[in-house]
């Protein structure tokens, strides 16, 4: 069952994929589409051109955008890591600085440029048909390929020479997904070979049921493992219980 | 001035097993204890304890929160063992938790998400348990340190403190296989961690693995055989050792702090029935209720998140719990050592910071009583505790050990704080490297001068009262700070203390010119030790130059009577 | 008033004298004298106290009986949330309600002990706590007499011989523990340690969905969680045992960006190698993998490899290559092992021969 699916998807990627690869001239005839990369390649040229190159090709601040697809520029400039604010071994999350017309535009401009994942569609990311079994292959999925740095909760974990893998907690559906497809920064990609869209589906499933179901146990005190939990235990346990020792050690008030 | 009761001179209203009293006298627990009495002559044996003094400090406390934990940790254990099931069979997942559905794991894991979430205050309890352990370890730590700064391990308790050392090391083992049992990821995560533990040990290793997990990691065995340690094995020797620590407490009957008409003869405090008892168990009511607290709002080991183990997944921030951390923090830190000599492989990067430290961790801490006995020869019974800066050696390497822990257990949280504070994981790393030897030295030589520091203002308080933070002007146009004079029962305990002189060595010349010491041989070394340990204490004003201080009018006398603060 | 009173510091059996300065500047005032409290004196206060612990007390069951409607009442899956709290309704009602219930019993006993109960200062006598001389001789002398009844001492051998039986018992108790597991001869090392399921010929396959990986579908930057094919057949304990020493990673790399020794040049297919993903330090799995540097670190003890290096280590305690699993592809394009890894995967053992690990600069 799974696997006619999956190759369909598989497919419909390819065929996406293709659509941008295209020579100029297809895409010409779609207008928008047309008016779309010419209104991306302005805002590319004042917004980006100073550290990727006029015509993306990079520099030595920043990496060519030929070919790293839509995906990347939707994921990168929708999360508001790019533009990047000071350079460093990787942008941190941020407030975007652009209009979701404004994104698709630089997102259509950069795939015009070569071949790349696309921004996922509504259906690719939508977690609504998804089974409860489903869901908890999800989380089977999400420990054995995405824990490891961005740990259990997907509350995120260190790297190498001060980079980090960030929490998802935040992190919308197609910006997961669009990680997933092009791997920004130090990320390794998960390519439609390893994870399927439905894969794909399933991890965001289970991280939205995992972020939307209660802490059952109280605080989730940061949801950092032992770490934090031994500081609190320390915190409340023994600094709470040493001033209830030393009221009961205190002699009262006298009468003089 | 009114002399306290004096409990062991007072008419004893203890009934006398052969003399029964009669019964309209009594309260009713008078008659509960007579009837008792007659059956077993508890009277004898009780009126020897029911009126024992326990002299009232918070820091002697800190152990019982421990016993307390103890206690809520077998009342909970008790409970959880109802539902758990000890076994790495595999199963598929059927219980309400959705997020697991169909998944397959063991049946210990299965048991215990059963427990969280299927059970009606199993997950309660559960959390309850985990927090108490994290308390009981952590209490036990404080309370030794207490013991420690306070020289309440000489002479004649250093029995108790090596049960205690015990209680502590099996704490740690008893421990480790709770944080086992549920088979979660985090949990076989720590089991791999041992498993590579043992596999380092030269010669025997991999034997001792094979014998451990019955076979190859991970094997079906290691859980049952855990869960027998964890509930039985291990807790009846820690039952067993607490029993004998509390006997040996009361039996020696309790230290105290010095000061006024505290003495080494006496305790003073108050009795055990009815006082002591009610605040003992008040407290044990309360520890027991903060752990409830705990268990009911803050989440502990969420093991449904972590997911069951399989020995191919991971997760970011996979550490033990507190008390394991600085053995996590040396691993991570030592350098990849390690010999390959012909067909072997001896792993130093491990055997040395897992096996080796915690080896040199308790060793030291078991043989300190009689090492610092050896150095300084004091061999007298101490029931008095010391003020920590007044034995500024010990106070010193007390808190360098602290320190050199501390840098282990930082170390063991590594990426947790390369990620909260943005910095890089080697420079950390490399960093800590570094600070497990520096800091310790540094802390050594802070401390002792700030102990050497405390004499010396103790002895201008004494000297001269405390200051009172008002600035004078005098006509001259110069300033002055009037001294407030301290009480006398301030002045006692601030100069109460013995001093000890430094051992000479007996082959050479004995500084004061008294006689030579009993035959007793004392290496150079010994005393060079004894001169390291003791030396630097500031000697206390001696009584005349106190009467010169008081003469001189600049600030007053001691304020005759003991003044109620 | 000066003497310096010197004396040694305990006088029975051989220990050497110390030296210590008994001189109390400042003689012991005794205890301080004892002061009526406030609750004592002022009735009025009394009687607050006094309502303060009944008050607790009386609490006590009404918190019994909100644990137990709670236990019955709230159903098993309700949540509560108040402010940043969002957690199981039941397991906060049951913490806080039992919390409450078992610690104000706690804080009034204690309350009633400070304020209530009388606080005169009590003092005990200690005694010194070795016995007294007469007792200590009494009783060396009943030792000794217990001894010269054993007749131990004309009969030598019984005690020897005693202590030795004693000895001897404890060699077949823990030979009774040889079957805790099987013993680690060097053909079980063999067969256990140093062999895993990958052989000639196994495809490598996707972690979890056990898909079949084709070389085609791996893009440079790409990581792949894999295991052998033959896995998805396993269960229970043979299957985890197999995982724990199985579990690879396969990453593609530029093959121009990396060092590829010529030993090993047909050990990958167009930049795609497998490593194991089994900690050479203490056997975690690894899989935090960088696409810009190939450094692989580990998220246990952040041991790094170097996976474009044929997985050296660059960082951390381990001391040893991440083993490389020899791979290329068969007639359909998937990958498959050449081989099982050449040494022996997961954390150092005794035995173990580490001379033919890949080390920084082999060829």
């Amino acid at each position: 069952m799974a696997k006619p699916i999956t190759l369909l998807l598989a497919l419909f990627l390819m065929g996406g994929l293709y659509a941008v690869l295209s020579p100029a001239g297809q895409s010409a005839a779609d207008g928008n589409v047309n008016s779309q990369i010419v209104q991306g390649k302005e805002l590319f040229q004042v917004s980006c051109a100073t550290c990727h190159g006029l015509g993306a090709e990079g520099t030595s601040a920043a990496p060519s955008l030929v070919g790293v697809g839509a995906a990347a520029v939707d994921f990168q400039v929708g999360t508001g890591r790019m533009p990047m604010a000071k350079p460093g071994a990787q942008a941190p999350r941020g407030k975007t600085e652009f209009t979701p017309a404004e994104i698709s535009a630089l997102a259509a401009y950069v795939a015009s440029l070569g071949a790349g994942p696309g921004i996922p569609t509504s259906q690719q990311v939508s977690t609504n048909n998804l089974t409860a079994e489903e869901i908890a292959r999800g989380g089977e999925l999400f420990r054995t390929n995405c824990s490891a740095c961005h740990n259990y909760e997907g509350d995120g974990g260190a790297l190498p020479n001060g980079k980090y893998a960030p929490s998802l907690g935040q992190t919308t559906a197609s910006h997961i997904y669009e990680a997933v497809r092009t791997g920004p920064y130090a990320m390794p990609v998960f390519s439609a070979g390893t994870l399927t869209d439905q894969d794909v589906r399933e991890i965001i499933g289970y991280l939205q049921t995992l972020h939307s179901t209660p802490n059952n146990g109280g605080f989730s005190l940061g949801g950092i493992g032992p770490v934090s939990e031994g500081l609190w235990g320390w915190i409340v346990g023994i600094g709470g219980l040493v001033m209830v020792a030393m009221w009961l050690a205190r002699k009262g008030a006298r009468a003089r | 001035m009114a002399r306290p009761a004096d409990v062991t001179t007072a008419e004893s209203s203890a009934v006398e097993a052969h003399e029964p009293t009669a019964p309209h006298r009594l309260s009713s627990a008078g008659a509960a204890a007579e009837w008792v009495d007659d059956r077993v002559g508890a009277a004898r044996l009780g009126k020897g304890l029911i009126r024992k003094v326990f002299p009232d400090h918070w820091s002697f406390l800190l152990g019982e929160i421990a016993l307390y934990s103890f206690i809520v940790l077998l009342l909970t254990g008790v409970f959880l063992t109802i539902w758990f099931k000890p076994s790495m069979a595999e199963t598929q997942y059927d219980g309400s938790y959705q997020l697991l559905k169909g998944i397959p794991m063991s049946k210990a894991f299965a048991s215990t998400l059963q427990l969280s979430f299927d059970v009606r205050g199993g997950l309660l309890l559960r959390q309850v348990h985990h927090w108490a352990a994290i308390l009981f370890t952590a209490a036990a730590v404080v309370h030794m340190l207490r013991i420690f700064f306070t020289g309440a391990f000489r002479k004649p308790r250093e029995i108790n403190w090596l049960i205690g050392i015990g209680l502590l090391s099996l704490s740690l083992i008893e421990g480790f296989a709770g944080y086992s049992l549920p088979d979660d990821l985090l949990s076989g995560t720590g089991l791999r961690f041992v498993d590579g533990l043992i596999r380092s040990i030269p010669l025997v290793g991999t034997w001792i693995e094979f014998f451990v997990f019955a076979g190859q990691y991970p094997g079906t065995s290691i859980i049952p055989r855990l869960y027998m340690a964890h509930i039985l094995l291990v807790p009846a020797l820690l039952l067993g050792l607490v029993s004998a620590h509390l006997a040996l407490v009361f039996y020696h009957k309790h230290t105290q702090y010095p000061g006024p008409g505290r003495t080494e003869q006496n305790v003073v405090g108050y009795p055990l029935f009815p006082v002591y008892m009610a605040k003992a168990g008040g407290f044990f009511f309360v520890v027991f209720g903060v752990l409830v607290l705990m268990g009911g709002l803050m989440q502990i080991n969420p093991v449904w998140k972590f997911g069951p183990y399989t020995p191919n997944q991971v997760t970011a921030g996979s550490q033990p719990d507190w008390y394991m951390g600085w053995v996590e923090g040396a691993v991570r830190i030592t350098p990849n050592w390690e010999w390959h000599l012909g067909h072997t492989t001896w792993s130093w990067n491990i055997f040395l910071p897992g096996v080796g430290l915690m080896g040199l961790l308790f060793t030291s801490l078991a043989a300190w009583p009689f090492v610092e006995a050896w150095i300084t020869g004091d061999k007298r019974e101490h029931h008095l505790l010391d003020r920590p800066r007044n034995a500024p050696t010990r106070t010193a390497l007390g808190v360098a050990g602290m320190t050199c822990y501390a840098m282990f257990w930082i170390a063991g949280g590594n990426d947790i704080i390369a990620t909260h504070f943005s910095l890089s994981l080697e420079s950390i790393t490399r960093f800590m490297r570094v600070a497990v030897f520096v800091a310790p030295v540094i802390a050594y030589h802070v401390t002792k001068r700030l102990c050497i520091w405390l004499q010396r203002r103790d002895q201008e308080r004494v000297l001269h009262g405390s200051e009172t933070g008002v600035l004078i002007r005098t006509p001259e146009g110069g300033y002055y700070e009037p001294h407030e004079p301290i009480t006398v029962d301030q002045a006692f305990v601030l100069t109460q203390h013995d001093e000890m002189d430094v051992l000479d060595a007996t082959e050479g010349a004995n500084a004061n010119g008294l006689p030579p010491r009993d035959g007793v041989v004392v290496s150079k070394r010994r005393a060079a030790l004894s001169r390291w340990f003791l030396a630097d204490n500031l000697a206390k004003p001696t009584r005349e130059e106190l009467e010169h201080a008081h003469d001189h009018g600049s600030s007053a006398a001691l304020t005759s009577g003991s003044d109620h603060d | 008033m000066n003497s310096i009173d010197l004396e040694p510091a305990e006088d029975h059996g051989s220990v050497p004298a110390v030296y210590v300065h008994h001189q109390h500047p400042v003689p012991d005032p005794g205890i301080e004298e004892h002061i009526e409290r406030y609750t004592d004196a002022n009735p009025a206060a009394g009687r607050r106290v006094y309502a303060q612990v009944v008050g607790m007390l009386a609490l006590v069951p009404v918190m019994a009986i909100a644990v137990i409607v709670i236990y019955f009442a709230v159903p098993r899956q309700a949540s509560i949330r108040l402010g940043p709290l969002y957690a199981n309704a039941m397991n906060v009602g049951l913490g806080v309600t039992g919390g409450l219930m078992v610690a104000l019993i706690g804080f009034a006993a204690i309350q009633w002990a400070k304020q209530i109960m009388g606080d005169e200062e009590s003092v005990d006598y200690r005694h010194p706590i070795l016995s007294s001389r007469e007792d200590r001789e009494e009783f060396l002398s009943m030792v000794d007499d217990g001894v010269r009844q054993s007749n131990l001492g004309r009969r030598r051998l019984i005690g020897a011989a005693l202590m030795g039986a004693l000895g001897v018992v404890a060699a077949p108790a823990v030979v009774l523990l040889s079957d805790m597991g099987p013993y680690a001869t060097p053909s079980r090392i063999r067969a256990t340690l140093e062999k895993t399921v990958w052989a000639e010929g196994v495809r490598l396959v996707n972690d979890v969905t056990y898909t079949p990986i084709k070389a085609s579908e791996i893009e440079i930057g790409q990581l792949v969680n894999g295991e052998p094919e033959v896995i998805a057949h396993m269960e229970g304990a043979a299957k985890i045992e197999a995982i724990a020493k199985a579990a690879i990673i396969v990453v593609r790399m530029d093959p121009k960006s990396i060092r590829i020794p010529a030993s090993r040049k047909n050990w990958q297919v167009g930049g795609i190698l497998a490593y194991s993903k089994i900690c050479t330090h203490v056997g975690c799995p690894i899989s935090l993998w960088e696409r810009t540097t190939h450094h692989l670190l580990c998220p246990c003890h952040q041991s790094t490899f170097d996976l474009g290096d044929s997985g050296v280590v660059i960082f951390g305690p381990a001391a040893r290559s991440l083993p490389q699993l020899p791979i290329t592809v068969d007639s359909e394009g998937y990958l498959v092992a050449r081989s099982d890894f050449t040494v022996p995967v997961g954390p150092s053992f005794f035995e173990r021969d580490s001379r033919h690990d890949f080390k920084k600069g082999d060829n």
